[in-house]
């Protein structure tokens, strides 16, 4: 019941995002510079072609009329055609979505696990030199821009080394896995220095707290108070911050595919602002803000399943 | 009155906690120290870089780290460590302009909405909701994608955003603040409003703003040398960071000192900023 409307809240919640982002794509739309259907004929553009294709395209009608069709295009996931590459963006954003995703969640996997062990090695020994190292190293890789990891893995692992592709993307999902380690690694490095500065202290603030001296005031052993009170209440945090940098990890994901040539939204993005491919450009827009609500989503329903304390 | 009062303070405590004072003053020594040099870097490169950054030398095409060229040159022979040190000026101001706006603004926005509450606070707090699950950079670059490349687009896409994110933080604050008795006798006196913002509320409220400022700034540095790196920043042949690290792309198997050093002068300024930032949170703490 409880757990119901706070899911049915965040349906709201998502719905208003989407309005938001089709608010902000429709303006910057009509900021562009210069006439769409001028853009698309090119030299064809003859004044009546320009007039037939403004008709075309509902660029005659009213903002508001203009702005409740680009909604039911929206909601019937029509996103337009791509100008330069003449299919439909949704099917060039279906295509390219799987990469994508696969980046993202091999990073998230990759960031948690190095990211808890090393938070508990550290919140133990507070104040330690394990801890010390620990909180350097996460203080380098949250000075350093996505891209640089991203190369300097490229120099010493694929180029140096020859342990990776250099780029690029395999033929089957295990090559996949193996072309995607690097990329996913380079992402998983600066998401890991967030989650591990934030669950360092959250864990002190649980080993200091009542519930887990009673735990061993009763007699239970160090493991068992580790794994069954801290544990469970430091992977809620974790949990929590992985889902609140979800939006960082898709606007990282958008360099690191620049980076490693992945054939993923984030650099049909890139390429797509190049060439000026801006139905692409907005598609993208609308689909990855959704995205990452939907994550809010299901961050919010096991945050709820594992914490009977979450009330609001 | 109060202003000997509030001067004396901080050195009574100062002696009781002499030994952690200065620990943490090393802290905020290092990153003044190294955002000092930056700052040399940016203002006079001229009289620091050993060449023009824009010299071309034939002779000496992509030539790893030398005497005379420390940090090798690049695919036109211009020299990696005068164009790195040129590019602080790039990078400096993009810190420096990417947050100027969101800093002043955002913190006045969220001392008036935190002030004022009612349906302003409800509209914004709904706004804040709304834009944390809106990935930044995808935001910033559809907006760049729309105005252009360049930097002056990229001050403009980030300062649209962020001034939420100073404005959020201001606004709790104020409302902190606005509940405690020295406001309440700012109003009882009679004084306006705008009076009891600036002169009574913000000195108190200012604090989390300013070290937001901070690490802000070399979040803007990372966020610039990553749309300069992508071609949306500053544009070529401009020494940035990013940029520079770009050029190197093509080289990373012959020439890895085109990309590695001017990527380190990034890492450099991050660190700089977050000691600063630091070491400012520790010491306005402890004054208040």
């Amino acid at each position: 019941m409880h757990l119901l409307s706070i899911l049915g809240r965040r349906v709201l919640q998502i719905l208003a995002t989407v309005l938001l982002v089709a608010v902000l794509v429709f303006t910057l739309m009509h900021m562009l510079p210069g006439d769409p259907a001028e853009a698309i004929l090119g030299d064809r553009g003859t004044t009546e072609a320009i007039a037939r294709l403004h008709h075309e395209l509902g660029l005659d009608r009213p903002i508001p009329v203009q702005f409740w069709e680009f909604l039911e295009r929206i909601a019937t996931l029509d996103l337009g055609e791509s100008v330069t590459m003449r299919i439909p963006v949704t099917q060039l954003i279906a295509d390219r979505l799987p990469n994508t995703l696969l980046l993202t969640a091999m990073a998230a996997i990759l960031a948690l696990l190095t990211a808890v062990p090393l938070a508990f090695l550290a919140a133990l020994r507070e104040g330690g030199w394990a801890d010390a190292i620990i909180r350097g190293f996460s203080q380098l890789s949250l000075s350093m821009p996505v891209f640089y990891i991203g190369l300097i893995l490229l120099i010493t692992l694929a180029a140096g080394l020859r342990w990776f592709p250099v780029g690029g993307i395999g033929n089957s999902f295990m090559q996949d896995l193996y072309y995607l380690f690097l990329p996913a690694l380079t992402l998983a490095l600066s998401l890991s220095a967030i989650l591990l500065r934030n669950l360092r202290s959250s864990l002190i603030e649980v080993l200091h707290a009542e519930f887990v001296g009673f735990a061993t005031a009763k007699g239970l052993r160090r493991r068992v108070v580790l794994g069954r009170h801290v544990l469970r209440n430091a992977s809620i945090s974790a949990v929590t911050l992985l889902g609140l940098h979800v939006g960082s990890l898709v606007g990282g994901a958008v360099i690191t595919e620049t980076v490693f040539g992945i054939p993923g939204v984030g650099r049909l993005m890139v390429d797509s602002i190049f060439s000026r491919d801006y139905a692409v450009v907005q598609g993208l827009t609308m689909v990855l803000c959704v995205l990452v609500s939907v994550v809010f989503l299901a961050v919010d329903a096991f945050q709820a399943l594992l914490d009977p304390r979450i009330s609001t | 009155m109060t202003d000997a009062v509030a001067a004396a303070r901080p050195v009574v405590r100062a002696v009781g906690v002499q030994p952690q004072s200065r620990r943490i003053g090393s802290g905020l020594l290092a990153g003044a120290a190294v955002l000092l040099a930056l700052l040399a870097c940016a203002v006079v490169p001229s009289l620091i870089a050993p060449y023009p950054p824009d010299a071309f030398d034939y002779r000496a095409l992509l030539q790893p780290p030398s005497l005379t060229h420390p940090f090798g040159t690049d695919n036109f022979g211009r020299d990696v460590l005068s164009r790195t040190i040129w590019a602080a000026r790039i990078d400096l101001q993009i810190a420096i302009f990417g947050t100027l706006f969101p800093a002043v603004f955002g913190t006045l926005m969220g001392a008036l909405i935190g002030y004022t509450g009612g349906l302003a606070d409800t509209l914004f707090r709904r706004l804040v909701d709304l834009l944390i699950t809106i990935p930044f950079l995808v935001l910033v670059i559809s907006i760049v994608a729309v105005l252009g490349p360049g930097l002056l687009n990229m001050y403009i896409a980030v300062s649209a955003v962020s001034w939420v994110f100073y404005a959020r933080l201001m606004r709790a604050e104020i409302i902190a603040q606005k509940r405690r008795d020295y406001a309440e006798a700012g109003r009882a006196m009679g004084y306006g409003s705008s009076r009891i913002i600036c002169r009574h509320l913000l000195p108190n409220a200012i604090t989390p703003s300013i070290i937001y400022w901070m690490t802000d700034m070399a979040l803007v540095i990372l966020l610039g040398s990553s749309l300069g790196y992508l071609g949306l920043g500053a544009q070529p042949p401009t020494a940035e960071w990013g940029v520079l690290i770009a050029d190197g792309r093509n080289f990373m198997t012959t020439a890895w000192w085109m990309s590695i050093f001017p990527g380190l002068a990034i890492v450099l300024a991050g660190i700089g900023f977050s000691l600063l930032g630091d070491g400012i949170a520790i010491l306005l703490r402890r004054r208040t």
